[in-house]
């Protein structure tokens, strides 16, 4: 046991090692990695942002919504991947498509239920008051809609920068090249990026908490924001 | 297809369904008590909630080769990774369920004298189903899809033969699409399974696939 653990700790050590002999290396496939799943959450943003915001102003084309979610956890993102390289070809576009196609599920389902499910006596009397449909929406639902939203922008955020390494496999780039690559960069390569792969998720996941937090209304900020990704799971 | 059904399809498939049971049946067993634990005393649901949020966020391929070093390449470390993501969903899940049962409910519970045991098993537990049975799901799901990438470590899962196919100068699409579509079969089904095992268990919750 003492001998295992000894291992262990040595591979880890020369996993830290690699990544101090090599940062410039590394920075620049972790770019790489988040040039990519950025194209990809703006696609998916463009895609579902809108189309769930209006579905759900509207109550209308909840199947679209549960649709979206199923998507989003059925398709398993090496299957889209590998599919997409089929129909699109080895690189950057086929792998900005199929991240894209993983983050649309969270964006389009949270966004369809955070408005749809905006107080309903709170929408009536906006439009009591004299309020247009339009107005309803930009100054009462959206406002109200943003925790629950930006839970769906995160979680699809995450899942596509914890994915992306997977799309090194088909010439996607970034941090997964290394991981995929044993031959060339070792053990102690292949360990150094994983730890870097994992930094780069904590990371953008801590980030987009913060900025949440900071876009949410004063009077909703009492609700827990890290603790409530599972709220669209709880079924 | 047909001609790979004996040779390559049908073990990967095989192998899937039990990488995914074993991964499945350990994390229930270990979420289950500990979220009736948490339940019973307050105090651990908040920390147990942020840990496993950043737990998921970690990659599924960077778990894996993190894993290595502590139990190599074997079924261990495979499964080590995917119960800590089927901890993740169901913990919540099931803390969310059991956190369900209305106030007035248990005020009436503890007027007919039920014991807080009774309270539990016979108010808590059932009304909890519906958010036990959605856990599940989205845990049986997201492991199925996770398993795919076990293909990276070992020659085994419906993820193998993408990956070998993926390898060649020209990807084979035939493994691509019947391992892939397997896959994902494989997935609804069982979603499908766990939505009547729901009807079965609770036929007051709702209705339809959501």
């Amino acid at each position: 046991m003492m001998l295992a653990d000894a291992a262990n700790l040595h591979t880890f050590v020369d996993a830290l090692r690699f990544i101090g002999a090599n940062p410039g290396f590394l920075a620049q496939k972790a770019l790489e990695q988040l040039e990519l799943s950025g194209a990809a959450l703006g696609i998916a943003l463009a895609v579902a942002l809108p189309l769930g915001i209006v579905l759900g102003h509207f109550h209308r084309g909840s199947g679209v919504a549960i649709a979206g979610s199923i998507v989003g956890r059925a398709l398993p993102s090496l299957v889209l991947i590998a599919a997409f390289l089929t129909l699109l070809g080895i690189g950057f576009v086929n792998n900005m498509v199929a991240l894209a196609v993983l983050g649309t599920g969270p964006i389009l389902t949270n966004s369809y239920d955070s408005v749809d499910r905006v107080d309903k006596d709170v929408v009536e009397s906006a439009r009591g008051m004299g309020m247009t449909g339009w107005q309803i929406l930009r100054r009462i639902e959206l406002p109200l809609a943003i925790p629950l939203l930006f839970t769906g922008i995160r979680i699809s955020a995450v899942t596509i920068v914890a994915t992306a390494p997977i799309a090194a496999i088909a010439g996607g780039g970034g941090l997964g090249d290394v991981i995929v690559n044993q031959a060339s960069y070792r053990l102690s390569g292949v360990l150094g990026a994983s730890l870097c792969v994992m930094a780069l998720s904590a990371f953008v996941f801590v980030a987009l908490a913060g900025f949440q937090i900071s876009v949410t209304p004063r009077g909703l900020r009492g609700t827990s924001v890290i603790g409530d990704q599972t709220r669209k799971e709880q079924q | 297809m047909r001609d790979h059904w004996g040779d390559t399809l049908q073990p990967a498939l095989v192998q899937h369904v039990e990488l995914t049971a074993i991964a499945v049946v350990i994390g229930f067993a270990i979420a289950f008590p500990l979220a009736l634990l948490a339940h019973r005393y307050g105090r651990l649901e908040h920390p147990v909630g942020v840990v496993s949020a950043l737990l998921y966020t970690i990659p599924s391929l960077a778990l894996f080769q993190l894993l290595i070093p502590f139990s190599g390449l074997t079924w261990t470390t495979v499964e080590i990774a995917l119960v800590s993501y089927t901890l993740v969903i169901l913990f919540p899940n099931i803390m969310a369920g059991l956190h369900s049962t209305p106030d007035e409910v248990l005020e009436a519970a503890q007027g007919m004298g039920l014991t807080r045991l009774q309270v539990l098993l016979r108010v808590e537990l059932p009304l909890a189903i519906p958010a036990i049975v959605g856990g599940l799901r989205v845990a049986v799901v997201s492991t199925v899809a996770i398993a795919t990438i076990a293909a990276f470590l070992l020659p085994d899962g419906l993820g193998y033969p993408i990956v070998l196919a993926l390898k060649e100068p020209t990807p084979f699409k035939t493994e691509i699409y019947s391992a892939g579509g397997l896959a994902i079969a494989f997935a609804i089904s069982c979603d499908l399974l766990l939505v009547a095992l729901r009807r079965a268990l609770a036929p007051w919750a709702v209705t339809g696939l959501a």
